[in-house]
């Protein structure tokens, strides 16, 4: 057993990633931004692009993401960061800049945002986390809420009926000729944390090489929004979710622009 | 050497002239030839054109920009800069700086395309949520639009505020000669920009958002004392009320120029009217109303609207004058002879015959009689 204190022994096995600041995270226990948000910070330092890069908030769980992520930052309103993301990236195409959005902001208010950013081939990145909820509100239906699924405003469970099925939103944004990259993956175990990392960073390595616009969709749990305790949380997305929202690559076009 | 040209176009090459190089708009009647311009003229000028997907694309685009520290323009027309409300409220909260051009038309709803200045509340009441306000300019000539627009970027970055251009579809419509004169620009540096430099300084962060309430108050009595120095700056009118007059007209806008012939025709009759022009519609000049010369003894408010900057003239006159209104809504536009007769009306004098055939409002009609 090695002595702690001899110098000679000692090595950092794991440190926060200097992309993120001090700031203690607003997240609830068992969610899975923190995980999300730490994949993005660590990318930023292993591009060395973190002190160019501009991270677009939304409004939602993560409004406070612009007091995490260790770079330049703003809030947008609710929906509109691709919109604000355009207007950044156009005056400032050298730099690196990413939106970091919930469903309810991305598949539902900002939804005409979202599409029309992919639909100009804009070159940004997208982060985009599907808990198939609004968690910052309480919990209310999300257009990704999964059918029977029980929420603050779907309190018999989402009926198909009258509200629809859930918004695919990677198979939508893969029909966008203009979009360069989609791709679904999960953050419920840590095999799935490491492919999630592994798209995230292919998703800002597309945008500093000019290649367009690439959006990660990322599966994650919302365990006081799901009234489900933090592990079976996890089970839900790789049970439930998963099945519905299949994994994979649903559009690879790395043409240089 | 002067240049024939559109309000619209004027409003366009000055941005340009005036350092904007970024410009988001969304086509809509009577404002179009100013983003048709842009996308021929913006790239070549070293800027960026985007036909954005909707005006709430547009405006958070220029939020964008804005925060990126360049210089950065939309334009609309009334239903178009109504759906932008949200956009420059997040503007005003987070103290960017942009220009925002309203060609205006008639409402409510889709209205018509014609020309209203029924915009006056949307433009000088904040106009979405929140406690702000944003510099409004009133442009009375295509010359004016031209000079406006670099005011109005200096101002903008000055004070890190949105600000508001508001003219008519008459004036975005109409061609006149302007003197296309480059004025000197206020070069103001913008450390706070979230420009990714965050290699030279410390990171910059942009919000309007603040979950404590005595964070958020002082945010918002922060900016008030902002729009202190603002009023205090660059509050701007037009008076030309002297010593004798008795009647002082207000209005603003192009039809400020039909009231000037309306004065003409009243003058020559021995009726001594004159005009205020309100330049900026906020700040207001309220003031003015208070050192009015004493002879003055009716206020007359003409307006394409039911009348809604009648309120502010109110506010100024503060009881002092009876102030009287005559206004034209729908896209109706008053002529000369509409405004001299109400004139004559509060003088005691009989009505003339209107040249174009109109029918002349009574008060009644402009309480909702028909």
């Amino acid at each position: 057993m090695p002595n702690p204190n001899n110098e000679a022994t000692r090595r950092v096995v794991y440190e926060k990633s200097r992309g993120l600041t001090d700031t203690p995270l607003t997240y609830c226990p068992g969610c899975t931004h923190g995980t999300i948000n730490k994949l993005i910070a660590e990318t930023l330092v292993e591009l060395d692009v973190l002190e160019k890069s501009i991270a677009i908030a939304p409004v939602g769980c993560s409004v406070l993401a612009y007091e995490f992520f260790n770079c330049d930052a703003i809030q947008a309103a609710h929906g509109r960061a691709p919109a604000v993301a355009t207007g950044i990236k156009r005056a400032e195409p050298s730099k690196v800049v990413f939106t970091y959005q919930g469903d309810g902001d991305l598949a539902s208010i900002g939804t005409a945002e979202i599409i029309h950013a992919a639909h100009r081939g804009e070159n940004i990145t997208v982060i985009f986390v599907n808990n198939a909820i609004y968690g910052m509100t309480g919990g209310q239906m999300a257009p990704t809420t999964l059918v029977d699924q029980k929420t603050s405003t779907s309190p018999f469970g989402r009926a198909e009926a009258t509200t629809g099925k859930p918004i695919l939103v990677s198979e939508m944004m893969a029909t966008i000729p203009s979009a360069t990259y989609i791709e679904r993956v999960s953050a419920h175990d840590v095999p799935h944390i490491t492919k999630t990392k592994r798209a995230i960073k292919k998703a800002f390595e597309n945008q500093i090489n000019g290649k367009g616009f690439s959006m990660v969709e990322v599966l994650a749990g919302c365990p006081v929004g799901w009234n489900l305790s933090p592990v079976d949380s996890m089970k839900f997305i790789a049970e439930t979710m998963i099945p519905y929202f299949p994994l994979g690559v649903y559009k690879d076009e790395g043409v240089a622009v | 050497m002067k240049v024939l040209m559109k309000g619209n176009e004027a409003i366009s090459e000055a941005a340009i002239q005036a350092g904007c190089t970024a410009f988001f708009g969304y086509p809509i009647t009577p404002q179009n030839e100013i983003p048709e311009y842009m996308s021929a003229k913006m790239e070549k000028a070293g800027g960026v054109f985007i036909q954005a997907e909707s005006e709430v694309g547009a405006i958070n685009m220029v939020y964008g920009a804005a925060a990126a520290g360049v210089r950065t323009m939309t334009t609309s027309s009334s239903p178009g800069i109504a759906l932008k409300q949200e956009g420059i409220s997040y503007l005003c909260g987070a103290n960017l700086p942009c220009v925002i051009a309203n060609v205006a038309r008639c409402g409510p709803g889709l209205g018509g395309i014609l020309p209203g200045q029924s915009d006056y509340f949307q433009a000088t009441r904040g106009g979405g949520n929140g406690d702000y306000y944003t510099p409004v300019y009133a442009p009375a000539t295509v010359q004016e639009a031209w000079d406006m627009v670099f005011e109005s970027f200096d101002i903008a970055d000055k004070y890190r505020t949105p600000v508001q251009i508001l003219l008519d579809g008459m004036l975005g419509q109409m061609m006149e000669p302007v003197e296309m004169k480059v004025h000197p620009r206020l070069n103001i540096d913008k450390p706070w920009a979230t420009n990714g430099n965050a290699d030279k300084r410390p990171r910059n962060t942009i919000t309007s958002l603040s979950l404590f309430g005595e964070v958020l108050e002082a945010m918002n009595l922060q900016r008030f004392k902002v729009y202190e120095e603002i009023e205090k700056n660059e509050t701007a009118v037009e008076n030309t009320v002297k010593e004798g007059d008795t009647v002082a007209i207000v209005a603003y806008g192009a039809p400020s120029r039909i009231v000037r012939n309306a004065i003409d025709e009243l003058r020559a009759e021995g009726i001594n009217a004159a005009l205020i022009r309100p330049i900026t519609l906020w700040p207001y000049p309220y003031d003015t109303f208070q050192d009015l010369p004493k002879s003055v003894k009716h206020i007359l408010v003409a307006e394409l609207s039911m009348g809604q900057m009648v309120e502010d003239v109110r506010l100024g006159v503060n009881g002092k004058y009876p102030v009287h209104f005559y206004g034209r809504t729908g896209g109706v536009v008053f002529e000369p002879g509409e405004i001299a007769n109400k004139v004559r009306e509060i003088m005691g004098k009989p009505a003339k015959p209107l040249a174009s055939g109109q029918k002349q409002m009574t008060d009644s009609n402009l309480k909702g009689g028909i």
